[in-house]
């Protein structure tokens, strides 16, 4: 009979990791995606440029390959990376370029009546921005943000080939080691789609929440 | 006899290849209250867009308060205007808009006092108090806290004309402001225009179809087709005795459609 409670303990700690490289992930790619996201409708062609190509490079290649180059090819450059910040680097910089679409979707989804609203009040660019855009767009961008972070927690498998013991690395670990291929994988599977259902919820109440008021049913 | 505070001087506007607005001229003086009236693409609303610098002239000049408005002067030669001289222009003009253009996520008094805060730093003590005077005049006190999604269409236009007067302009430009509201909100928005015409000495510049209300209203007011002021004159000149075919023509249509004159 085969020690289980040791190998639930090992795919438990996989969890954190998995859990901490999403949470990592998606702060950075939050912070790309309204970087870029941003850039991309500057009024400054140097700025418009940088964002596009931002978006386009890591849109346009693979995960995979971004990982490996962050962990194996950095370090020719002197910067050495521990898994977990090539892990984090990689998968935020990925799916912070498919957000910045959706930023950049989201703001120009805003009508043009709410511009022309801020420019009779004299507004500012940034101020327009910043108090009247940006929250209505914000809204707009959740549930798409919902999908993106789901694929970034899907994402996180890649980084168990840098050795990081996430959950994937974690069920090879016991598959090895057991020579059982179901129970582990199964229960990773179990977990990963009970923390992407964690996401959905957790978006889906944030939404609720910041529509409260703009249907004029619930105040 | 005081200088006009707006002065319109031979300005053209094309979109795409239709000319809106084609060498037009006009003056209008202090505390004057204007009503633009003629069929639509006749080009009465973009001449307010243009005020409001919402729209950009493609030849001309306008005065505004003394000033250019799209132009600047620096050692005696006419620049561009830059959107720091655009801004500053700006604080003399509020507009009220067709569609009201409220700002959605924000309750009533925070779409009035937003302006103030931002703009010319007012602390928000003060920028709600005036927000206070301002709905109490269009009779919205009560809704101060409701959002925007909650006020019948006659409410929202009334909360709309306080957030502009909040900034207090010179010009208030008022766009066909009751043209999207059901019939039987229209007059408390006329009321509260009536109001304000009465108890401020600001200029008013009024497009609308409401020619009851544009006879009462107005102190002078000017037939527009197809880019050119065709007739003006007084309220009375223009609707009772028009001299112009096509103000004949556009005012028989316009009664014939139901419109109150």
């Amino acid at each position: 009979m085969t020690q289980w409670s040791g190998y639930f303990g090992l795919i438990l700690q996989g969890a954190l990791v998995t859990i901490e490289l999403t949470l990592m992930g998606s702060v950075l790619a939050l912070i790309m995606a309204f970087l870029a996201g941003l850039g991309r409708l500057s009024r400054f062609f140097v700025l418009r440029a940088l964002a596009t190509a931002y978006i386009e490079f890591f849109r346009g290649t693979s995960i995979f390959v971004q990982l490996f180059w962050a962990y194996f090819v950095l370090p020719f450059a002197g910067i050495s990376l521990t898994p977990l910040q090539a892990g984090v680097l990689a998968l935020g910089l990925n799916v912070g370029a498919y957000a910045a679409e959706v930023v950049r979707g989201a703001i120009k989804s805003i009508g043009r009546e709410q511009y022309e609203a801020c420019t009779a009040l004299n507004l500012g660019r940034w101020q327009a921005m910043r108090h009247i855009i940006l929250p209505q767009a914000l809204l707009v961008m959740l549930p798409t943000f919902g999908n993106n972070a789901i694929e970034l927690l899907k994402a996180t498998a890649v980084v168990s080939l840098i050795s990081l013991a996430d959950l994937t690395f974690q069920a090879q670990v016991v598959r090895s080691q057991t020579g059982n291929t179901l129970v582990p994988f199964s229960t990773i599977l179990v977990i990963y789609f009970v923390l992407a259902l964690l996401i959905s919820w957790g978006v889906r109440s944030l939404e609720r929440r910041m529509a409260r008021g703009l249907d004029g049913v619930r105040v | 006899m005081s200088a006009p505070i707006i002065k319109i001087d031979g300005i053209s506007k094309s979109f795409g290849t239709f000319k809106v607005l084609d060498g037009l001229s006009m003056q209008v003086m202090p505390g004057e209250k204007l009503a633009l009236i003629g069929p639509s693409g006749s080009g009465k609303t973009t001449i307010l867009r243009i005020l409001m610098t919402l729209e950009r002239i493609d030849s001309g000049h306008i005065q505004v308060d003394g000033e250019q408005l799209y132009h600047m002067e620096r050692n005696g030669r006419l620049l561009t205007a830059d959107e720091r001289h655009l801004a500053k222009m700006r604080q003399k003009i509020g507009m009220v808009f067709q569609l009201f253009n409220l700002f959605p996520h924000k309750c009533v008094i925070d779409n009035v006092t937003l302006a103030p805060m931002l703009t010319k730093a007012m602390p928000r003590a003060a920028a709600e108090k005036r927000a206070m005077e301002l709905l109490d005049m269009v009779g919205m006190v009560d809704k101060a806290k409701a959002m925007p999604a909650q006020l019948s269409g006659g409410q929202k236009q009334r909360v709309a004309i306080a957030r502009a007067l909040a900034l207090s302009p010179k010009i208030m430009l008022f766009d066909e402001v009751t043209s999207a509201l059901d019939p039987e909100l229209v007059d408390e928005v006329l009321n509260v225009m009536r109001k304000l015409a009465a108890e401020t000495d600001m200029t008013m510049l009024l497009v609308t179809h409401e020619m009851g209300f544009a006879h009462d209203f107005a102190d002078r007011v000017l037939f527009f087709d197809r880019g050119r002021i065709v007739e003006e004159g007084k309220p009375d000149e223009i609707f009772r005795h028009p001299k112009q075919e096509r103000t004949q023509g556009f005012l028989k249509k316009i009664i014939a459609a139901g419109h109150r004159v």
